[in-house]
């Protein structure tokens, strides 16, 4: 549940950017880990780097942090230019996987340790500890070791280490990975009210789709080392920008074809798949002939045993599977040419007089406003 | 079998080799350090004997720790070994520590290879090792060849038959104690706790001295005390590298039993060390390793 965000900075063109990277890429020996990033990150953003281990997003925040040095391209942060500068130079913190809680220290130091870097007076230090260990419902482990803590202690303490320092920028690298699926479920919430209460500008990075969904203001998904897309959540679900995005995020019933009819307010595809053409409101204007794929999420589709209205696409097939979940059941279709569709139909009702079961024929309908025409 | 049994078998041999080869040669000193001196074979008196009517007399008697109080060189010599051995000591952290560190940094295919060469030395006898140091120190040895032929001295060294050459030796000998507890401690530790200090506005020293050496003080610990107390009590190294002047406590003890066979007095010399040394070293040691335990 992002939070409702009254301003959307990347909307302006005049909004001046808090993080910008251009043109930045890190190979390793031969590994490209980062291949030619641009992005430009707003103050006030919760903004996550989304991909699969070694896509190289953990690189990219890496970068930020100071710990890897881009080979090519720059970075700023707040119009300042990072190469050269050193981690402890730079105006931002970041929160650790594994934490990195100094085992010797208490809840306390840990959370101290920066600003006593800083030579802040101690009764200051003090203060702000406490501040921040509250902010987190900590303030009562402040005398523990880092041992004596559980998992999600933990996770609280390494962020109220990097939030005691009120940096420009938070890094928050896989920051909930490490707690089961309940907490992490509850902490997701929490974290993105703590942010919007202090303001600051976090950068998470996540392979858990669920979470960069629920957590961020933008999300950026990655891989291998590209950027694939940009956006809010709901622009990357249901408006990916290429065959990657789609697939990567949520479920996606893809048919490949080509464009027969391109007009200014719809374009018609023939899929080899399918028996009849398919119509797709408001796509990109692509020209006749060439490849493309049309993308349909099941939840927008519909199953029945009656043949969709004119106007609607439509296909026909016979039920093979249904994977039933209660709320929702997941129908897996397939059609004359072999093909399996999947559709997501919300079990509205207690009981159905006929419910749909394997091997029934049925139709699936979806209207062409529901539809995505992807040329990459 | 029981676990219980099993545990207890398990626990035997180290026990009994322990009970066997130091708690009843200790004993042994012990009661002989408690004996007279006398001139035979052994050359002390029995602690007891069948008297007349089969009565036992005991004839115990603390004259060899008086006599440890009654001469200073006693005082002296014990002082003199912790100090020479402490400054060893010391040398071994300074030059172990970058050692270790070193090695634990290195690339992980390298690591081997280089603890290997810390170990290197224990290939050769440590009796030549000792020698050899003769060859460097003397007068006419390699070291003073090499400052007289670049200049920085005129006159030749003395340093073989000084402190000085026995605190070398004594480095030299028992560095790698200190470098491989040090390594192992180094080589663990998290390196992410020195990127965190480091995001957290530390320079690279200021990571060191908050981080790296608070967390490598068992290894510290363990070093000093593996090169400490065999240092103490050495024989070999002050008898070959040392001047008449360097007293130490292993060469009083070698004195005691073969120059004056007096083996009372020797025993209570090496009780005594016992009991001022390892004891308090001993204590050191739990309180520490029950501090790491309530840490984790």
């Amino acid at each position: 549940m992002a939070s409702p965000t009254p301003h959307q900075p990347w909307t302006d063109p005049q909004a001046v950017p808090l993080i910008r990277f251009e043109g930045v890429s890190k190979r390793f020996g031969d590994f490209v880990a980062v291949e030619k990033v641009d992005l430009s990150i707003f103050r006030g953003e919760f903004f996550s780097l989304l991909g699969a281990s070694g896509c190289g997003k953990t690189t990219l925040l890496r970068m930020l942090a100071g710990f890897e040095t881009p080979s090519n391209g720059k970075i700023f942060i707040d119009g300042v230019e990072m190469t050269g500068i050193p981690p402890y130079e730079r105006p931002v913190n970041m929160m650790f996987q594994s934490y990195a809680l100094f085992p010797h220290m208490t809840v306390a130091q840990n959370v101290g340790f920066g600003l006593k870097q800083d030579g802040l007076p101690k009764a200051r230090i003090a203060d702000k500890v406490k501040a921040v260990l509250d902010l987190v419902q900590m303030g009562k482990f402040a005398t523990r070791k880092p041992h004596q803590l559980s998992g999600g202690q933990r996770q609280r303490v390494a962020l109220a280490r990097c939030l005691a320092k009120e940096p420009k920028v938070l890094l928050l690298d896989e920051p909930l990975a490490a707690l089961d699926k309940k907490l992490r479920e509850q902490t997701q919430l929490e974290l993105v009210n703590i942010q919007n209460r202090v303001g600051i500008t976090f950068v998470m990075v996540t392979h858990d789709q669920g979470e960069a969904m629920t957590m961020s203001s933008r999300i950026g998904v990655m891989n291998t080392g590209l950027i694939q897309q940009v956006g809010t959540p709901v622009d990357i679900y249901e408006y990916p920008g290429s065959r990657f995005v789609a697939d990567f995020i949520g479920a996606a019933n893809m048919f490949e074809g080509s464009v027969t009819v391109d007009s200014p307010d719809h374009v018609t595809t023939t899929c080899p798949e399918l028996e009849h053409d398919l119509t797709i409101a408001h796509g990109d204007s692509v020209p006749v002939g060439s490849p493309v794929t049309v993308m349909v999420r099941p939840e927008k589709m519909a199953v029945s045993r009656d043949k969709p209205a004119e106007g609607l696409n439509w296909a026909k097939g016979v039920i093979s599977d249904i994977a039933y979940l209660g709320d929702v059941s997941t129908y897996h279709v397939r059609l004359a040419s072999g093909r399996k569709v999947q559709v997501l139909q919300t079990n509205l009702r207690h009981t159905d007089e006929q419910p749909l079961t394997w091997d029934d024929p049925v139709y699936l309908g979806w209207h062409p406003a529901n539809a995505l025409v992807l040329t990459r | 079998m029981t676990p219980r049994l099993g545990r207890f078998l398990v626990g035997l041999p180290p026990y009994a080799w322990l009970a066997l080869f130091f708690l009843v040669p200790f004993l042994i000193v012990l009661k002989i350090s408690l004996s007279e001196p006398a001139a035979g074979i052994p050359p002390y008196m029995p602690l007891w004997e069948w008297g007349e009517g089969a009565a036992l007399e005991i004839r115990a008697t603390l004259a060899s720790y008086a006599g440890l109080f009654g001469d200073e060189l006693y005082a002296y010599a014990y002082v003199n070994s912790i100090r020479i051995a402490g400054i060893a000591t010391l040398g071994c952290l300074l030059i172990g520590y970058p050692a270790a560190y070193a090695i634990a940094r290195s690339p992980t295919a390298w690591r081997q290879s280089l603890l290997l060469l810390v170990a290197l030395p224990f290939w050769t006898s440590f009796l030549i090792r000792v020698y050899a140091w003769i060859g460097i120190l003397k007068t006419e040895g390699l070291l003073n060849a090499l400052l007289l032929g670049l200049g920085v001295i005129t006159e030749p060294l003395q340093i073989l038959q000084t402190d000085l050459a026995v605190i070398i030796g004594m480095t030299y000998s028992y560095l790698p104690f200190m470098v491989l507890p040090l390594y192992a401690t180094l080589e663990k530790m998290d390196l992410s706790l020195l990127e965190a200090a480091a995001d957290l506005g530390c320079k690279p020293h200021q990571a060191f001295l908050a981080v790296t050496l608070p967390l490598s003080v068992p290894g510290i610990v363990a070093g000093s005390l593996l090169v400490f107390i065999p240092a103490v009590g050495e024989f070999v190294i002050p008898d070959l590298l040392g001047g008449p002047d360097t007293l130490m406590i292993g060469k009083v003890l070698w004195a005691e039993f073969f120059d004056n066979r007096d083996w009372p007095m020797a025993s209570a010399v090496a009780v005594a060390m016992l009991v001022v040394l390892v004891v308090p070293i001993m204590l050191i040691q739990s309180a520490r390793s029950k501090a790491e335990e309530s840490e984790g």
